[in-house]
């Protein structure tokens, strides 16, 4: 199994996992960020925002990311933020893929960016067709 | 995501076998993510090919936001208690 792997030298907070590109291990990045998440002063509520936010950045990208097995999280602790980097090294992914919307009509698919971008303060998407895409996304404590 | 297929199949059952009008109790779910709204949305959309509808039962809250930060409650009869839900469908 990938264990999370801490750097106690740098100043922040770092913690690298990765999971293979299968839906079965969503759950584990889910946790070890919500394990992370908690040693900051968030709330429950927080948390759980970010907890969903990975899972549907993992779930992008077994969806999108043709040919890449693998997917890398990487989360930075400072004292008032939680950044989470989820990157995958798939082909395929076209932008319009990260468009995000809202439901006005009932329609299945394309919610997952929207509520990545609804649950955290700030997103952003590097995404090349050849090279995979890496979703930077960061969460501040507000209380 | 991994347990949606489930949900789906559960869902299509009912609808195969002509029933066009859902109450989904979610009490005991704890976690919900686009894959599984989008089970719901696609149960839906089939009900209402047949003049159906589909009424929630949650009182989550966390699974409450979701609905609402999605619109999905404005498409989602969504309840507090089955008696609730079950009233609404008639």
């Amino acid at each position: 199994m990938n264990q999370p792997v801490a750097h106690p030298n740098r100043s922040l907070g770092i913690v690298e996992l990765r999971i293979p590109s299968k839906a079965e291990w969503v759950a584990v990045a889910r946790l070890a960020v919500a394990a992370v998440a908690n040693r900051l002063n968030f709330s429950i509520e927080d948390i759980e925002d970010v907890k969903l936010a990975v899972a549907e950045a993992c779930t992008n990208c077994i969806q999108h990311a043709h040919g890449s097995d693998q997917i890398e999280i990487t989360c930075e602790t400072e004292p008032d933020s939680l950044t989470v980097r989820v990157r995958d090294y798939g082909h395929g992914t076209r932008p319009e893929a990260i468009s995000s919307r809202r439901v006005d009509e009932p329609r299945v698919g394309g919610l997952g960016v929207f509520l990545i971008r609804s649950l955290m303060d700030s997103v952003e998407y590097d995404v090349h067709p050849e090279r995979g895409t890496n979703l930077v996304m960061t969460k501040k404590v507000t209380n | 995501m991994y347990t949606s297929p489930k949900v789906k199949d559960a869902i299509g059952d009912l609808i195969d076998k002509g029933h066009y009008n859902l109450v989904i109790n979610l009490e005991k779910v704890r976690y919900i993510d686009s894959t599984g709204l989008g089970v719901l949305i696609g149960g839906l959309k089939r009900v209402r090919e047949h003049g159906g509808t589909v009424n929630l039962v949650c009182t989550n809250p966390q699974i409450k936001k979701i609905f609402d930060i999605t619109g999905l409650v404005k498409i989602f009869g969504i309840y507090d208690d089955e008696d609730a839900a079950m009233k609404a469908l008639v």
